[in-house]
């Protein structure tokens, strides 16, 4: 852009009490600003964040005609919104504002005050320096209608189907089974009140089935999705069910079936015809026939029984196989639930192996009325009474040793779910010895623990400490040894029955989904929450929001909670009818593009597509700038952080000093997070890092990198989030390949290439971003002033060689 | 077990020379013990492997006297099962090599002298009782 005379920057120095002001000399700052180029005015405060210094800062652009603005305070994470705000109010742009973090990011993270004075002054050198290079940018608006698309028809996605719903919105529920209710159809009754699960489920399944604003789409699978928010095309395969809506569900079909196979919604305990329904209360009330079991195949019908018991004469075998449904929605929910956790993968309790051993889940199914021994508790090996059952907690759960199978998480339910059926037992078998050998107790949320207290009170005994492993006899009850952890003594019990308090895992086909739809996932493959706890319904993709234990495992109650936050989340989208897009999209200059297709195929959301020249579609642009790293002749700009103003962030950062500094670049997203973590963690790290933001560390070009060495920098450290958190889906990957490319352009140009390095930091690791740079720091300390390997000055050719190579 | 009076350690030295010896995080124990629940030797110890790690983390000296860093036989059981992943059986090894490195009940090969002793117990006591 080009400026009209040099710009007036306001730069405000924050004390935050005595957080920032008790290490660095504030004053000192404050007055080393004042001498910036650009710079106006330069002031310290005592809260930035204040009010009363918001109103002075307003003041101050309109009085003193300030055209942009730095505030050295706390961390943008934290406050950046709150600026915006008072620019906006004060009629300037909020791309014109630029913060330092010298809290979270210095006057945390180092004791010594001339140190991180220092530092301090870096930093607002560097701000400064961006800050003369903002632009002003408009954010577009686009327009977002009253379609929702929810992928799941459990209990979280019939809540959030329903509440569009009821507002009024049009909702394509999308369900992969033939009937909708998911695990908690499969429950007896729910704890901590022991409702009936499928009595207070039934009413809502039913209410999906009718509502006018509701398709529901059964046996069906998204398989593409493409767009943005307000403008999702998505694809859904939908496979035939064989049955018409005549069907009255008479259930005459069923008995002249000859097909029996093992029934899945009993978790295998009983069998069902392939002509079938979950539960008598499912939705759709129609029956559905299973194909791949059916003696018919499609045109090819060797079996007529269930047409001729059909007096409604709703069977079809001529429907076609599958069809295709091109759906158009505004906004989505992702309510794909969890699975539970299949212990047949570690061997130990003998999952699989022994009669005897069942989880919890498959205990729903025994003690339900509408199951396969229709309510009465079996055991299975000879279907007799169980007098001794047993229930061991943590199957798989909290299990942080990489060499076990298992999640390193508590899935929060287990505990409360092994009680509630121990009370049930208690009801149907009073004389059952029935024992809980747990390693902890978590009972926290209504009711919980009252109810934990019930089932003491009832006579089951906990136990602390878990067996080690589950011994068969020749009778076929099982053997547990364990230590009392309370007594300090060994245990060697008999039991008829050993139930696994099994967690929940992310469901098989969350890494279908997350590609899908260009989500992220956290480590433990659930899906990732825009911000875990002021955002914890949306996704980073505007307009796609979370709910249920596709996010982390949930009960009932947590997951209608979430379930309606997400669809009122959703709502709030559709009823405004449009949504303000951040101006952090990539632009083409079209006068250099070269129409090389290299943006096209590295761009993650389909937002680049090259006619002649590239082209973006800034809906979609969700701003990593892997396109701008990627483009070869530098055709690509990124919205408020082109490469003018990181590299003016590199220069300045190299100003004073340069061949002690070290130079690392975050990603927004997770290692920018993860030092403020560090800082909000009181973790000292070296003071000779300065950071530089970027969105993606995708988003590296090389050249940043090759600036700093010829400026003469110690070191350049490049961070992102880990392979498969990436915020983008894989612009860390592209950061990597670049990586292995610049370490090899080091050597050629005769620079070490232990100077550069990468790492891997999330939004949660500050312990590892301040090993990480200690570490880079430690390294560097060994390999002394940059030199060229021959000891010469690096040659000053670098960033040509950049520009070629980038 | 009697109150230890060989070894002058204080709490925090046990810990560290336990985790520097063992490279073992000690404290990350959560006491769901498993590793008591399958080690073949729990029934004669006294205290248990999993009262063992308590010991550390009180920083109990006495557990230097317990019979049951002898009688761990290094099987690995406890180890290969520890959902948190502590190598017990190398907490175990770096008890014992706390005592042997200070010369508490090492085992000096010269001394045995002429007495006849299985080939087993002489090459068992050599590996576990040598510092």
């Amino acid at each position: 852009m080009k400026r009209d005379g040099e710009p007036r920057i306001g730069v405000y120095i924050c004390h935050c009490g005595t957080n920032i002001a008790g290490v660095v000399d504030v004053k000192a700052v404050a007055e080393f600003a004042k001498g910036l180029p650009g710079v106006a005015l330069a002031k310290d405060m005592m809260y930035a964040c204040s009010e009363a210094t918001q109103r002075e800062i307003i003041n101050d652009i309109q009085q003193e005609r300030l055209d942009r603005v730095v505030v050295a305070a706390c961390s943008p994470k934290m406050h950046e919104p709150t600026f915006r705000a008072a620019l906006e109010r004060a009629g300037l742009n909020k791309y014109l504002f630029e913060m330092a973090n010298i809290r979270e990011q210095d006057s945390w993270v180092h004791k010594d005050g001339g140190q991180a004075t220092e530092k301090a002054k870096d930093l607002v050198r560097m701000a400064v320096a961006r800050a003369r290079l903002l632009i002003p940018y408009k954010e577009s608006e686009i327009p977002v209608g009253e379609r929702a698309l929810v992928v799941g028809g459990g209990i979280a996605g019939i809540q959030a189907a329903l509440d569009l719903a009821d507002s009024g919105y049009k909702v394509f529920l999308v369900e992969k089974e033939p009937f909708i209710g998911g695990h908690m159809a499969q429950l007896d009754k729910t704890f901590p009140t022991l409702d009936c699960s499928t009595c207070i489920l039934a009413p809502k399944m039913a209410e999906v089935g009718r509502h006018p604003n509701i398709t529901l789409l059964t046996n069906a699978e998204v398989e593409a999705v493409s767009g943005f928010v307000g403008n999702f095309k998505v694809k859904v395969r939908q496979r035939a069910r064989f049955v018409t809506p005549e069907c009255t569900a008479c259930g005459e079909c069923v008995p002249v079936c000859p097909v029996a196979v093992p029934d899945e919604f009993n978790m295998g305990l009983g069998l069902r015809k392939a002509i079938y329904k979950s539960l008598p209360q499912a939705v759709p009330a129609e029956y559905a026939i299973d194909i791949e079991n059916c003696l018919n195949k499609p045109n090819l019908l060797v079996c007529e029984k269930c047409l001729q018991a059909c007096s409604p004469k709703a069977i079809n075998f001529e429907q076609p196989p599958e069809k295709e449904l091109d759906l158009e929605v505004d906004t989505v929910i992702i309510a794909i639930g969890a699975d539970p956790y299949d212990p047949s993968k570690s061997q130990d309790y003998g999952y699989g192996k022994y009669e005897n051993v069942i989880t919890t889940i498959d205990f729903e199914r025994l003690i339900s009325p509408t199951g396969p021994t229709l309510g009465k508790i079996l055991r299975p090996s000879d279907l007799g009474k169980p007098k001794r059952i047993a229930f061991i907690q943590c199957v798989g759960s909290r299990i942080s040793n990489p060499e076990l199978e298992g999640n390193p998480y508590c899935s929060g339910i287990c505990c409360m779910v092994s009680i509630k059926q121990a009370l049930l037992i208690k009801e149907k078998l009073p004389e059952a010895e029935i024992t809980i050998y747990y390693i902890d107790i978590r009972a926290k949320g209504k009711g919980f623990e009252e109810m934990y207290r019930r089932a003491r009170l009832a006579g089951i005994r906990f136990i602390k400490g878990l067996p080690a492993e589950v011994l068969e006899n020749s009778d076929k009850s099982l053997t547990l040894v364990g230590e009392n952890i309370l007594l300090g003594e060994l245990y060697e019990h008999r039991h008829d029955l050993v139930i696994l308090s099994v967690g929940l895992e992310a469901r098989k086909e969350s890494e279908k989904v997350q590609k899908l739809f260009g989500l992220a996932r956290s480590s433990d493959g659930f899906f990732a929450e825009k911000h875990p706890k002021l955002e914890p319904v949306d996704t980073a993709t505007t307009g796609i929001f979370l709910a249920g234990a596709a996010e982390s495992p949930k009960d009932i109650r947590e997951s209608s909670i979430q379930a309606k936050a997400a669809a009122s989340r959703a709502a709030r989208l559709m009823k405004e009818g449009k949504i303000r897009i951040e101006a952090l999209s990539a632009e083409v200059r079209e006068e250099l593009c070269a129409g090389c297709g290299i943006c096209e195929s590295v761009c993650p959301f389909n937002a680049i597509h090259v006619d002649g020249t590239s082209h973006v579609t800034e809906a979609a642009c969700q701003g990593c700038g892997v396109c701008a790293a990627s483009c070869p002749v530098g055709a690509i700009e990124m919205h408020h952080f082109t490469d003018a103003q990181v590299l003016a962030q590199v220069e300045a950062a190299l100003a004073d000093r340069p061949k002690e500094k070290i130079i690392v670049f975050t990603c927004n997203w997770c290692s920018y997070a993860g030092a403020d973590m560090a800082g909000t963690s009181r973790l000292e790290y070296d003071p000779r890092v300065r950071l530089i933001r970027l969105m993606c560390s995708g988003r590296l070009n090389p050249q940043f990198a090759l600036r700093a060495f010829e400026l003469g920098a110690a070191g350049v450290l490049i961070t992102g989030c880990h392979p498969g958190e990436c915020h983008y889906q894989s612009g860390n990957l592209r950061a990597l390949s670049r990586y292995e490319l610049l370490k090899r352009l080091l050597r050629s140009l005769g620079l070490q290439e232990e100077r550069l390095a990468l790492e891997w930091v999330s939004a949660a690791e500050g312990e590892r971003f301040a090993q990480v740079v200690n570490a880079f720091a430690g390294r560097l300390e060994r390999l002394g002033v940059l030199t060229k390997a021959k000891g010469e000055e690096p040659a000053l050719t670098t960033a040509e060689a950049g520009r070629r190579e980038g | 077990m009697d109150k230890m009076g060989k070894i002058d350690l204080s709490a925090k030295e046990l810990q560290e020379e336990v985790e520097a010896l063992s490279g073992q995080r000690v404290f990350a124990c959560y006491h769901c013990g498993k590793c008591t629940a399958g080690c073949p030797f729990a029934s004669e110890m006294d205290l248990t492997p999993r009262q063992v790690l308590e010991y550390i983390m009180e920083g109990r000296v006495e557990v230097l006297n317990s019979r049951t860093i002898w009688l761990c036989a290094a099987c690995f059981t406890c180890t290969v099962r520890c959902p948190n992943g502590i190598d017990i059986a190398r907490v175990m090894e770096a008890l014992r090599q706390i005592l042997l490195r200070r010369g508490e009940d090492s085992l000096d090969l010269a001394s045995l002298g002429e007495e006849e002793l299985p080939q087993i117990a002489l090459v068992a006591g050599a590996r576990k009782l040598i510092g």
